[in-house]
């Protein structure tokens, strides 16, 4: 918006203003709305070339990787982050988990009428935080206001672009019979915060997300020098469905041992309360690597030495398996079958 | 975790488990039957029956509040929901039951009916305060345990007067079900079904105590050890019966002593003598129409039943031909002996109600076990 006609025009009232339809319709009020709230927070010099589409400098060599994710989070603000951090994490991490350097994202906005514009930057600002952490920028964007009634609050879609060097390759085709299997830390965080927020549960431990990027460690991971085959964020459907979806594509069965399961004390108390798995629950800032057996304890070591695999841990190994099942043998010495989530996990009646 | 993980020790289990071998006359065969879903749960999740040896067979129950819950119930819930219009709500287990006409409670939701979940009783009446100008019935079902929390959200509502709240009343007594199994052709007169023994309910029991079960030791002379739902607990109890079968005797063992004594909760049996009532007959899936086997609301509580408020009658509705609910239900066959089982009926796709709660039968069998079958 030019100069002049900022003369005339009110500026956001960030503190007491509420989202209204005019600051979707794609005129006055929404240029505002991205000038002073948008581009003030998210704003690098692509954002502010200020077109439909940003032009950016060609990656160079490799392949690119491109991810989509849209968020839909209730309550929208959450122990330990908030819907903004986390349209950032969950597509950098998608991109990162293919084996690409994140380089840019963009973020579609559908807001409801009503939202308090307070809110709103809250939300803004901590995005822009975890991309300038992540040193992925925010480079083109989108928004749009629905009628009152006809959102949630917020939902954000992000999109990533990032670049994989030559001759790395990581799929989750890429698992094979006598591979280990590691996770990067805790399981469940994420899934229990919101709930115990949404619920109102309000448990004696606050249980925190886990929300984060990830591709530092799995930098850290790579030049460790282990052969990994696979890697994967566990977020919706936990690391239970994660590894189902990775023993079909892969075409083998995997068996873990419960008791080498990084869960904390807290999430297990949590579930147990509501009947829940916490094989089932979403996290957000863990991922699972699947390497070739002799290089497990090298990567397990490379993990554990970044602040973000403390609590790494290996978890199982890959077998051949027709039927693809993962299994489990249990804490109490039994085997079971670790299945594919059937819908949302409910919690039990007695 | 104190006072879990503590029942769920690896290195126990093992010794429990030998106990268990040395102790099972390896001449006969042993089958019991663990009554309540929760067991069925634990045995499939920790993978109880790896440790058990062949001729110790345990055999699933009706003990799960949805697996009994027949078609016709949630009908009438789902036509409060979207014929009456009320604000419908219920336990997380209640939504995905299949019912009349490819529908479910979730399903309903999706079609325009305000159907929502709580974790208990006492969220229904909040929500009944919280929206004066709807009207909001909670969908109560479940054994003696979940009993006791819905007298109490209907106390809670003549305390705050409130006019928009009422129970769809669908409780069920323990004993009525275990008597059924008992008295079923195929344990009495054709002996197609061996029942050796029981294990008895861990929270049903809190609230009415062991005594209940003393007639059916007596009467059917079945040994019952009533025993909690860590997978330590099952094992203790599957040796305690063991033991008992070995000696010829049939009594009411408590191993759930930390939690359950002869008597019972009185209070809480107190305040639900005090709102409920027997309904003269109930329709229980897989089981038919049993007598005395359910409650009612009251008369003087009338205003808070909504069968009565709304005029919705139960209409009995008749399970899928192929499924085999019933028979699985009464231990007649296993999930696996069911034509539908895991092609037609999966959890994603449930048919009976055995494969929608994880603790009905086929789903625990599907979800932990089915690695067994192939």
């Amino acid at each position: 918006m030019s100069d002049a006609r900022k003369a005339y025009v009110r500026p956001l009232d960030i503190k007491h203003g509420q989202v209204d339809m005019a600051h979707g319709a794609g005129g006055r009020a929404m240029a505002q709305l991205i000038e002073e709230l948008f581009a003030r927070y998210l704003g690098n010099e692509y954002l502010a070339q200020g077109d439909d589409g940003a032009l950016l400098p060609h990656p160079g060599a490799g392949r690119l990787v491109m991810a989509t994710d849209s968020h839909v989070v209730s309550p929208l603000f959450f122990p330990g982050g908030d819907i903004g951090c986390l349209s950032v994490h969950g597509t950098i991490n998608d991109v990162a988990v293919m084996g690409a350097k994140p380089l840019y994202l963009s973020a579609g906005f559908i807001i409801e009428e009503g939202f308090k514009l307070a809110d709103l930057a809250r939300i803004v600002q901590s995005m822009a935080e975890a991309a300038r952490a992540a040193g992925v920028p925010v480079v083109t964007g989108d928004t749009k206001v629905v009628e009152r009634g006809k959102g949630d609050g917020v939902f954000i879609t992000t999109t990533g672009i990032g670049v994989v060097a030559p001759g790395r390759e990581l799929s989750g085709r890429g698992a094979r019979p006598g591979d280990v299997i590691l996770v990067s830390g805790t399981l469940g965080d994420h899934g229990m915060a919101i709930m115990a927020e949404r619920e109102s549960l309000g448990f004696e431990s606050p249980i925190v997300s886990d929300t984060a990027a990830l591709h530092g460690l799995i930098e850290a991971m790579r030049q460790s020098g282990a052969d990994i085959h696979v890697l994967r964020d566990p977020t919706r459907g936990g690391l239970a469905t994660t590894l189902n979806e990775i023993a079909g594509q892969s075409a083998v069965g995997m068996m873990l041992h419960e008791k080498a399961l990084p869960i904390s004390l807290a999430v297990n108390a949590a579930c147990e309360f509501l009947g829940l798995d916490p094989l089932y629950v979403a996290n957000e800032g863990k991922l699972v690597a699947i390497c070739a057996e002799h290089d497990a304890e090298k990567l397990l070591q490379a993990m554990r030495a970044h602040p973000l695999g403390v609590a790494a841990a290996i978890i199982g190994t890959v077998h051949a398996d027709e039927h693809h099942f993962v299994q489990m043998i249990t804490g109490f010495g039994g085997k079971r079958i670790v299945d594919w989530l059937s819908g949302e996990q409910l919690p039990r009646i007695c | 975790m104190r006072y879990i993980d503590e029942f769920r020790d690896g290195e126990l289990a093992k010794g429990l488990a030998e106990a268990i071998r040395r102790e099972a006359n390896p001449a006969r065969n042993y089958h019991f039957m663990e009554f309540c879903g929760g067991h069925t749960h634990a045995i499939s999740r920790y993978g109880v029956s790896d440790l058990l040896p062949a001729n110790v067979r345990m055999i699933h129950g009706p003990g799960c509040p949805v697996c009994v819950l027949p078609i016709g119930r949630i009908d009438q819930a789902i036509r409060l929901a979207l014929e009456a219009g009320v604000m419908l709500c219920t336990y997380g287990d209640c939504l995905r039951v299949p019912a009349s006409e490819g529908l479910s409670l979730l399903k309903a939701k999706a079609r325009g009916g305000d159907v929502q979940m709580v974790y208990s009783s006492a969220d229904a009446v909040a929500l009944a305060q919280k929206n004066p100008d709807r009207q909001v019935v909670f969908f109560a079902i479940g054994f003696e345990t979940t009993t006791p929390p819905t007298a109490v959200a209907i106390k809670q509502a003549v305390a705050l007067g409130l006019k928009n709240f009422s129970v769809l009343c669908c409780h069920v007594l323990t004993p009525s079900a275990i008597a059924s199994i008992l008295e079923s052709p195929e344990v009495r007169q054709w002996g197609t079904v061996t029942l050796d023994a029981f294990i008895g309910p861990a929270h049903v029991s809190t609230i009415i105590g062991s005594r209940p079960y003393e007639f059916f030791a007596e009467e059917y002379r079945k040994p019952v050890v009533i025993a909690g739902f860590e997978p330590l607990d099952v094992m203790l109890a599957i040796r305690m019966l063991i033991r008992q079968v070995n000696e010829g005797r049939a009594e009411v063992e408590n191993e759930f002593s930390r939690a359950v004594d002869r008597d019972g909760n009185k209070k809480a049996q107190q305040l639900v003598a005090e709102v409920f009532e027997m309904r003269k007959q109930f329709e229980w899936r897989g089981l038919h129409v049993l007598p005395y086997s359910a409650l009612r609301i009251r008369s003087q509580f009338a205003e808070f039943d909504a069968e009565r408020r709304f005029s919705v009658g139960y209409i009995s509705v008749a399970d899928h031909k192929a499924c085999e609910c019933g028979a699985i239900l009464r231990g007649v066959k296993r999930p696996q002996d069911c034509k539908i089982f895991g092609s037609v009926c999966t959890p994603e796709n449930p048919v009976g109600s055995c494969m929608v709660s994880s603790e009905g039968a086929c789903a625990a069998h599907y979800t932990y076990g089915r690695y067994k079958d192939v």
